[in-house]
């Protein structure tokens, strides 16, 4: 896909996104705005999947291991036609598919159940080491906020990756640089990122996490990378793309209400027109 | 008198996982650094490509073994009762029991008879801990035979289960030609009229004992082995308690959420009977030898004895 149309999908995806939250009333929107992008480029560029057979084999796959932005990977999988996006508004409702945090035995397309911090790593860790003993080509993704890698079994799972040379494994960290009680750097600071990956044998690479260029050259030099995990530091903004939720710990977990609704949809929307003009050129 | 043959049932799960490896090609085998300790270095001699030694970190290894379960692999993972129970408690509900992954849970150590190491090390707690999660088998063997039969019906099975074994070496009693195995069937090991005690893992050996005591007394107590903790005999533990009337339950587990609590939820609903607990009442253990603490807590065959007969 070229960038402009990852460009209009991923803010389809951001729509699906709010319009999940806000028919449930709660739920995550900022980080899983943030992270959209490369939602967007996973899904639809990335890995090598088939939503008509959701468990296939031989599929790459995906660990939420930042859980609570469930919203944006069933945005995400929804626009890849995992089920119908109309189905996005039954977020958290009795009853859906859709729980408020990811689960594998509910909804199509999910690879791991998460939500409790720290643990998805883990298990994306697992997966990778289950392609090597199986001499298998798949290759296994994990998003992780930036929050979450306080938490010490990110560092377990980070060892032992860096020392079983899982080159399978592709750890991203959605570096917003905000979790609830506010900055990160404020609440107990995660920086250096990229240093501390790189202590723990991982090949880094720091991206702006809304830069499809940038997206794409990380994400094919991690495949190229051999004998190494890699993580890479995507650098975002916080509710990217809803003007008022933009770099706000407040919209962290938190719903619009109708009238914010309707504001963030006008802001999507305008980006639509955007992006529909740029193509025009 | 005869020898009896004693063997720690940890030792019988390291060579179990050995001898299952042939088997089950999808077994893969977990540890945190204990390996020698818990004995998966015996599984680790015989497939060296299917052990994977996690190093110090648990909680790390629960997750790795359920990203393996999730591409079609059958991992155990091992530690000792304290961690792979206590400290992982979250992970095993989390990442196994939500899911409800295909991870076993081998955990070695358990109950006073760690001995020497201390309360630190003696995990009292974890038969309450894996019984609240949903879905999860709970299974304490009571010797040698029970234990490899417990971890090949473990395999067999689809879905999560916590195996408990124990450090010290205990006598085999199950060595018959009739033993079967079966996951959530209790044995009678023991007819009786008077009273039933009812035991999980190596207290089983101990309430024989206190079985022949009371005999010499004039007193007829019916032996229950209940090897699966969960899912749970019910109609066994209601018929043992409506034919005697009078239940006790030993095990080497606190009092609060085990086997004792297991029974309990099953008579008071169905059949209101008198259980008197023995186990550990709301303690923590202490260093000492395996066989003087399960004296000093009143858990071999005259603490049970001393019991029953003063609730008689």
């Amino acid at each position: 896909m070229t960038n402009l149309e990852l460009q209009k999908r991923a803010n389809e995806v951001r729509k699906g996104i709010v319009t999940a939250v806000h028919s449930a009333k709660a739920g995550h929107p900022g980080g899983s705005l943030s992270a959209a992008d490369m939602f967007t480029y996973l899904y639809f560029e990335e890995m090598n999947i088939d939503p008509k057979n959701p468990k296939w084999e031989e599929r790459d796959r995906f660990v939420l291991s930042k859980g609570h932005t469930a919203p944006g990977l069933y945005s995400v999988l929804a626009n890849k036609e995992y089920f119908p996006i109309e189905d996005l508004k039954t977020l958290r409702k009795l009853g859906s598919y859709l729980q408020g945090h990811p689960c594998m035995q509910e909804t199509p397309g999910v690879d791991m159940s998460s939500g409790s911090l720290g643990q998805g790593i883990s298990v994306a860790v697992g997966m990778a080491l289950a392609g090597k003993m199986d001499n298998k080509d798949y290759r296994v993704y994990t998003l992780l906020g930036d929050g979450e890698i306080q938490e010490g079994q990110v560092w377990e799972a980070a060892m032992f990756a860096g020392a079983r040379k899982l080159d399978n494994l592709v750890v991203i960290v959605d570096n917003n640089g905000l979790q609830i009680d506010g900055k990160v750097e404020d609440v107990c600071s995660v920086y250096p990122i990229d240093k501390k990956f790189e202590a723990f044998n991982f090949k880094t690479i720091n991206i702006d996490g809304h830069n499809f260029d940038e997206i794409r050259k990380a994400l094919a030099e991690a495949k190229e990378t051999k004998g190494m995990p890699t993580a890479i530091v995507m650098h975002t903004i916080k509710g990217k793309d809803v003007s008022f939720m933009e770099n706000n710990a407040g919209w962290h977990g938190k719903a619009p209400n109708d009238e914010e609704y309707a504001t963030a949809m006008a802001d999507l929307d305008k980006i639509s027109e955007q992006l529909e003009k740029a193509g025009e050129v | 008198m005869a020898d009896v043959k004693k063997i720690a049932t940890r030792e019988s799960y390291g060579n179990a996982l050995a001898d299952c490896g042939k088997d089950f090609p999808n077994l893969v085998v977990l540890d945190a650094d204990l390996a020698g300790a818990t004995k998966t270095s015996i599984f680790q001699k015989a497939f060296p490509d299917r052990h994977i030694d996690c190093g110090i970190a648990e909680c790390n290894m629960t997750g790795i073994a359920a990203g393996l379960a999730t591409c079609g692999k059958v991992p155990f993972i091992s530690s000792f009762a304290m961690f792979a129970a206590g400290r992982n408690f979250e992970q095993v509900r989390n990442s196994i029991g939500y899911p409800h992954l295909n991870v076993k849970i081998g955990a070695t150590h358990a109950g006073i008879t760690v001995g020497e190491d201390g309360a630190t090390h003696q995990c009292n707690e974890d038969i309450a801990l894996m019984r609240t999660i949903p879905g999860m088998t709970v299974i304490v063997p009571s010797d040698d035979v029970e234990a490899k039969a417990a971890v090949r019906a473990a395999i067999e099975m689809e879905g999560p289960v916590y195996l408990r074994f124990g450090r010290a070496a205990v006598p085999v009693i199950n060595d018959k030609p009739d033993y079967k195995f079966e996951i959530g069937k209790g044995v009678v090991l023991k007819e009786g009229t008077d009273v039933s005690i009812i035991a999980t893992g190596i207290c089983v050996e101990g309430a024989l004992g206190a079985a022949e005591m009371l005999s010499a007394d004039g007193i007829s107590a019916e032996v229950v082995n209940i090897h699966t903790i969960k899912p749970i005999d019910e109609e066994l533990v209601v018929a043992t308690a409506e034919k005697t009337g009078k239940v006790f339950t030993v095990e080497e587990h606190s009092v609060i959420g085990g086997l004792g609590s297991a029974v309990c939820d099953v008579l008071s609903e169905n059949a209101p009977t008198k259980v008197i607990k023995i186990g550990m009442y709301d303690k923590f253990g202490e260093s000492g030898s395996a066989g003087a603490l399960v004296e000093k807590y009143g858990l071999d065959a005259k603490g049970i004895y001393a019991k029953v007969k003063e609730n008689l």
